[in-house]
C-alpha cells in the first residue's frame, strides 16, 4: 500500500513520517505538495507535524485553506483514511474534519518528552493491531496540544467510542486526558503524540508502528 | 545629502584615529563616504574581524586527515566516512555566540542566534541535524539581580525553543551554568551540525566574472543596523536603548529558506552562496568577492525592502534575518528563481561578479561605495594587544573545611543547586527528537544522533568551565578539552574535531587579554594532544557591563565518531553488578578544591588552582573506555565532573538502581566525595575481569569500588558510613530544583 505524506510550507515531520512508513514499516510512501489538488494514488494520507505556514494566526488555521485540504476533505468524504499527527491534528480540527480544538498547554510551555498512552478503542483502522487498554510509549512535542471541547462533544466522543488514546499522566491539560480521537465515520483520526518518532528500536520505542500496521491491516481487509 | 565625516562620527563607529587613517590610505587617500565608513566599521569590528584575537588564534591546530574545510569558511567540515553504497559523507558544524543581543532582548536575541548558526550550516549545503546550546546567567536567587536573571533565562530558553522547534532541528544537548559575572553579561553560545555528501559542499565564493549576484529570502529592514559593532563594545547604562539593534527572527521563513536553498543547490546552477549574518549585505558581498579574488557590483534599488526610505547606509548594514546571497551561473538564473518561487520567497538579481576586485555599491546607478573587497575582508587591523598576568579571582585556600554539614546534607545541597540539578525544565521545551535521529538526547554525557545515510552515529558535547578558567585560564582550558573528549569517550565515541567559542571581557585590559592568550594557548596544546583540531568558531569579547566582566569562558563543542552500537547511558541498569571507577579515586588536595561545586555551593568561595591534569593519563583513560564500550562490557558509563564522585554516583542511581560503595582511602570525606579531579569514569559491569584487563593494558587504575543494589545510595570509607540515602530522596530535590527556583508557586509536574 502507499502512504501519502502532505508537505505544507513549515511541515517538519514530513520526512519523519515518510521515513517511518517507508523504511521502518516497509511500505511505499510519497510526499504530496500543499498546492496539489489531488492526492495521487495514496491509500492513506498523513498530515504530519510541524509548523504549517509558520502556525501564524493559530496552529493549522492557514493550512486549512490550502488547495490540498480540499482534496483531503474529498478523500475523507469518500471513506479514505486520514491521519493527523500533532500539527496535522490541529489542522484537522481547524478544517472541521475533527471536533474540538488544540489550545496552549496547561503550563504555557512547549513540551517534548516520551509519554505513556492507553489505547481506548481498537475498533478503528488506526488501532486494530493494538489490544484494548494497551499501554503505548510514543513521544509528544508541542506547545498547543491541550485538547479542548464542550462537554456535549466530549460525552459524544466517549459514548461513540471515538477516543483513540488517553494520556496516563496528562502532560498538557487535555480534557479527559484525551490524546487522540476519531471522526464519526471512524476514517479520520488526530493524535498529538508522534508515531513517526516511535518506529525504531534506536528511538527507544517501536509502539508507533502499531498505528501504521493497523492502517495496513484495515486497508488489506477492505480490499479483500 | 552628504554627511560630513567628523572625528565624532568616526568615534561613534568605534573606529580609532589610526584605523581611520588606514581606511583613507586603503581608499587611495580619499575620505570615505558615510556609507563606506559604515561598511568599514562593521567589517573591522571585533565581531567580524577578530582583530584582537586573530594573532593568537593562529596558534590553534586546524588540520587532520579528516578535516575537509578548516577555519575561514562559514563552518568547518570533516569527513565521516562512506555510506554502504560508497558515497562519502561529511558533517559541517560550528558554534556562534549571541551574547550581547540576548542581554538586551533575551527571546529574540537567542532565537536569532539559533537562526544565524543554522544558516552558517545550510549555506554550505548541509542539512542541519542537531543544535546544542551553552547558556550562562547570573544567579537566579540573587536578591538584587535574581528577578532579572530569571527573566533572561526564561526568555533565552523560549527563544531557542521557538526558533529550533519551528525550524525543525532537534536541540539535543548543551549546558547551563550560573555565576554572578554573567548577570549583566549572559552568554548564549549556539552550536549547530549538519550532514551532507562530499559532492554537495558549497562555498561562499563569488566566482565567474559576469555571473549574476542574487538576493534571496526575507526583505531588508532597519533591524540590526550596527549589531556587529554593538557586539564589540562594553555595555553601559544606555544598553537598553540598543534594543532596536537586535534583530527579529522568523523561523518559518528560515525553514522555507533552508528547503529552497538545498533544492536550488541541487539544480547545479549555483556557484557560490553565503548567508547574511553579522554585517548583512556588506559582509556577504565583500567576503564572497575576497575569497574568489573577484569584485562584486550591486545596485541597492533591487534589494527587496520592508520599509520605505532606507538609506544605502542602512541597507548595507541591516542585519535583517533569513537572507542569503548567492551567485548563479549566468544564463541559468531562471532555474534558481523557479525554486524560490515554489517556496514563496523573494529572489532577485541585485548585481554581478566583476573582475576588478572591488565592492561597488550603487543606489539607483549612483556609486555610494567603492572599496577593495580584500581591504574589507583581509586588511582589517590586526592587534597584538599588550597582556600581563591573567586577572586572578582566587581567594586564600582555607586551612580546614567546615564540618557543620554531613556528607549527605552536602550532597543534597549540591544536587539541588541550579548548576548541578536536572535541567529538564530547559530541555523539555526544546524539540530534541524531530528528524528521528536522536539516539541519546539531553541530560547525558554526550548527545548522539544517527546518520541514516551511513548507518553510523555522531556524538557531540558542549562544555565550558568558567570557574577553573578564572583560577587559571591555561590549565582550565586544558581541563575543558579533556572533559569534552572524556564525555565523548564515555559513550564510546572517538573525538575527532572541535569548534570553539571564546567568551571574554575587554581585551584592551592587559589582565583580560592575558586570560584570552593563556586560554588559547592551553586550548592549542590540549587540542593538539587530543587530536581534535579546531575547524572554526567564534570570539566574543567585551562581555562587560558597567566594568564588571565575566569569568574567562571558553566554550568547546567537540564531535566524535561512533559506529552503529546502541548508546551506553548514565544510569545503572541492574543490581548485583560491579562498579568500577576507571582512572581511580584521584589525588586531591585543598588547593585543588577551590574551583569545585563544593567550594561554590557549600563554602561559597573560590580559591587555589584547578584540579591537576595529566594529559597522557587522561588520554589512556579515553582509549580504555572506548574499547570497553565497543566490546559491550559495561551496562552504564558516566564521567565524574561537577560535584565529583558523589554527584556522579547519585546521577548513576537516578534510573532507580542504587549502589553500595566501600573504599579505604585515608582522606577527608569532602575531598573523597566532592573533588573534581579529571580522568575518572564510573562504569557498572558484569565483566569486571575483562574491564580491568583492558584498564591494565592502558596503564590506568580501575578499582572496583562497590556494587549496584536496590533503591539506595550507600557510601562508606574505611568502614565509616558517609552517605546512606534512598534514591528517591536524592532524586527529588535534584529533579525539582530548577522548577522550584523559577516558579516556586507551581507544583512541578511529571
Amino acid at each position: 500500500m502507499k502512504f501519502g505524506v502532505v508537505v505544507f510550507p513549515g511541515s517538519n515531520c514530513d520526512h519523519d513520517c515518510w521515513y517511518s512508513t517507508s523504511h521502518d514499516l516497509g511500505h511505499e510512501a510519497e510526499f504530496i505538495w500543499h498546492d496539489s489538488t489531488n492526492l495521487g494514488n495514496a491509500d492513506a494520507v498523513i498530515l504530519p507535524g510541524g509548523f504549517s505556514y509558520g502556525d501564524y494566526l493559530r496552529c493549522g488555521a492557514i493550512a486549512k485553506f490550502s488547495p490540498v485540504m480540499s482534496a483531503v476533505k474529498r478523500f475523507a468524504a469518500d471513506g479514505g483514511l486520514v491521519l493527523g499527527i500533532c500539527n496535522g491534528f490541529q489542522i484537522l480540527t481547524e478544517a472541521g474534519l475533527l471536533p474540538g480544538a488544540l489550545v496552549r498547554n496547561r503550563d504555557l510551555k512547549f513540551i517534548c518528552r516520551q509519554v505513556e498512552l492507553t489505547t481506548e478503542t481498537t475498533d478503528s483502522p488506526f488501532t486494530n493491531e493494538a489490544t484494548r487498554g494497551q499501554h503505548l510509549h510514543i513521544p509528544i512535542a508541542h506547545g498547543e496540544g491541550c485538547y479542548t471541547a464542550d462537554d456535549h462533544t466530549l460525552d459524544q466522543l466517549e459514548r461513540e467510542d471515538r477516543v483513540l488514546f488517553r494520556y496516563v499522566d496528562n502532560p498538557n491539560g487535555s480534557m479527559r486526558n484525551i490524546a487522540g480521537i476519531l471522526n464519526e465515520r471512524r476514517n479520520v483520526m488526530g493524535m498529538m503524540p508522534h508515531p513517526d518518532r516511535a518506529s525504531h528500536p534506536l528511538m527507544g520505542s517501536t509502539d508507533g508502528l502499531i498505528v501504521w500496521r493497523s492502517v495496513v491491516q484495515a486497508l488489506a481487509t477492505v480490499s479483500k | 545629502m552628504t554627511i560630513p565625516i567628523t572625528p565624532d562620527l568616526i568615534a561613534t563607529h568605534q573606529l580609532t584615529q589610526a584605523e581611520y587613517d588606514k581606511i583613507v590610505s586603503l581608499l587611495g587617500g580619499r575620505e570615505p563616504t558615510y556609507t563606506e565608513l559604515g561598511i568599514f566599521s562593521v567589517m573591522w569590528s571585533e565581531h567580524c574581524s577578530y582583530k584582537s584575537s586573530r594573532i593568537h588564534l593562529k596558534k590553534l591546530p586546524t588540520q587532520s586527515h579528516r578535516v575537509l574545510v578548516g577555519p575561514g569558511e562559514n563552518a568547518g567540515i570533516i569527513d565521516i566516512g562512506a555510506s554502504p553504497t560508497g558515497e562519502r559523507y561529511a558533517i559541517a558544524f560550528k558554534i556562534e555566540s549571541h551574547n550581547h543581543p540576548s542581554f538586551i532582548e533575551p527571546f529574540q536575541g537567542a532565537a536569532t542566534g539559533v537562526g544565524g548558526i543554522l544558516r552558517d550550516i545550510f549555506t554550505m549545503g548541509a542539512r542541519p541535524l542537531a543544535v546544542m546550546d551553552a547558556i550562562r546567567f547570573g544567579r537566579l536567587d540573587d536578591p538584587k539581580t535574581g528577578a532579572r536573571n530569571r527573566r533572561i533565562l526564561e526568555g533565552v530558553v523560549s527563544g531557542i525553543a521557538h526558533y529550533g522547534n519551528c525550524f525543525g532541528v532537534p536541540t539535543v544537548g548543551g549546558e547551563c551554568a550560573f555565576e554572578d559575572g554573567y548577570s549583566g553579561n549572559p552568554l548564549v553560545n549556539v552550536f549547530a551540525l549538519g550532514v551532507f555528501r562530499h559532492d554537495e559542499i558549497f562555498f561562499g565564493r563569488a566566482t565567474g566574472v559576469g555571473n549574476p549576484v542574487i538576493y534571496v529570502g526575507a526583505k531588508t529592514g532597519r533591524d540590526g543596523v550596527h549589531g556587529a559593532t554593538m557586539a564589540s563594545a562594553e555595555f553601559t547604562e544606555e544598553a537598553k536603548q540598543k534594543r532596536p539593534n537586535v534583530q527579529v527572527g522568523d523561523p518559518f521563513m528560515e525553514k522555507l529558506l533552508l528547503e529552497a536553498c538545498l533544492e536550488a543547490m541541487r539544480t547545479g546552477a549555483i556557484v557560490g552562496i553565503q548567508d547574511m549574518g553579522a554585517a548583512g549585505l556588506t559582509c556577504s558581498t565583500c567576503e564572497m568577492g575576497s575569497r574568489a579574488g573577484t569584485g562584486v557590483e550591486i545596485d541597492l534599488m533591487y534589494v527587496p525592502q520592508r520599509e520605505t526610505g532606507m538609506t544605502p547606509y542602512e541597507i548595507m548594514l541591516s542585519e535583517s534575518q533569513e537572507r542569503m546571497l548567492l551567485v548563479a551561473e549566468k544564463g541559468r538564473e531562471d532555474e534558481v528563481f523557479a525554486v524560490f518561487k515554489k517556496w514563496g520567497l523573494d529572489a532577485v538579481t541585485v548585481g554581478q561578479v566583476t573582475g576588478d576586485g572591488l565592492l561597488r555599491v550603487r543606489n539607483h546607478g549612483e556609486v555610494v561605495a567603492e572599496i577593495s573587497n580584500r581591504a574589507l575582508a583581509d586588511e582589517a587591523p590586526l592587534y597584538n594587544r599588550p597582556y600581563t598576568k591573567p586577572l586572578s579571582l582566587a581567594g586564600d585556600t582555607p586551612e580546614t573545611l567546615p564540618t557543620h554539614l554531613s556528607p549527605l546534607a552536602t550532597l543534597l545541597a549540591i544536587l539541588a543547586s541550579a548548576d548541578v540539578c536536572n535541567k529538564r525544565w530547559i530541555w523539555e521545551q526544546y524539540d530534541h527528537m524531530v528528524r528521528t535521529n536522536t539516539t541519546l538526547g539531553p541530560g547525558g554525557d554526550a548527545a548522539i544522533i544517527r546518520i541514516k545515510e551511513t548507518g553510523t552515529s555522531i556524538a557531540m558535547t558542549l562544555d565550558g568551565n568558567g570557574r577553573y578558567c578564572a583560577l587559571n585560564p591555561r590549565e582550565g582550558t586544558k581541563l575543558l578539552v579533556a572533559e569534552c573528549c572524556r564525555n565523548l569517550s564515555t559513550v564510546g565515541a572517538l573525538p575527532v574535531a572541535a569548534t570553539n567559542n571564546l567568551n571574554f571581557g575587554n581585551p584592551e585590559r592587559p589582565e583580560i587579554m592575558a586570560q584570552l592568550v593563556e586560554s588559547i594557548e592551553g586550548m592549542a596544546e590540549a587540542c593538539t594532544f587530543f587530536e581534535t583540531p579546531i575547524t572554526g568558531g567564534n570570539v566574543s569579547l567585551y562581555n562587560e557591563t558597567l566594568g564588571e566582566g565575566i569569568y574567562p569562558t571558553p566554550v568547546l563543542g567537540v564531535v566524535g565518531l561512533l559506529g552503529d552500537i546502541i548508546p551506553v547511558t548514565t544510569a545503572f541498569k541492574h543490581v548485583d553488578r560491579d562498579i568500577i571507577l576507571l582512572g581511580g579515586l584521584g589525588h586531591p588536595d585543598m588547593a585543588q578544591m577551590g574551583g569545585t561545586q563544593y567550594a561554590k555551593q557549600i563554602i561559597k568561595k573560590m580559591w587555589g588552582v584547578p584540579p591537576a591534569l595529566d594529559m597522557e593519563y587522561e588520554k589512556r583513560v579515553h582509549s580504555a573506555i572506548r574499547e570497553i564500550v565497543r566490546e559491550q562490557l559495561v551496562e552504564s558509563s558516566h564521567d565524574c565532573s561537577d560535584g565529583g564522585l558523589a554527584v556522579a554516583l547519585a546521577e548513576c542511581c537516578f534510573g532507580g538502581v542504587g549502589a553500595k560503595i566501600e573504599v579505604d582511602y585515608s582522606i577527608e570525606p569532602e575531598l573523597l566525595l566532592f573533588h573534581e579531579g579529571p580522568s575518572r569514569i564510573l562504569v557498572s559491569t558484569r565483566f569486571s575481569a575483562q574491564v580491568q584487563k583492558i584498564a591494565l593494558f592502558y596503564g590506568i587504575e580501575a578499582p572496583r569500588i562497590g556494587s549496584t543494589i536496590e533503591g539506595r545510595l550507600q557510601v562508606s570509607n574505611d568502614s565509616t558510613v558517609l552517605i546512606d540515602c534512598a534514591i528517591e530522596d536524592l532524586r527529588r530535590p535534584w529533579d525539582e530544583a530548577l522548577q522550584t527556583i523559577l516558579h516556586p508557586e507551581q507544583h512541578p509536574h511529571g
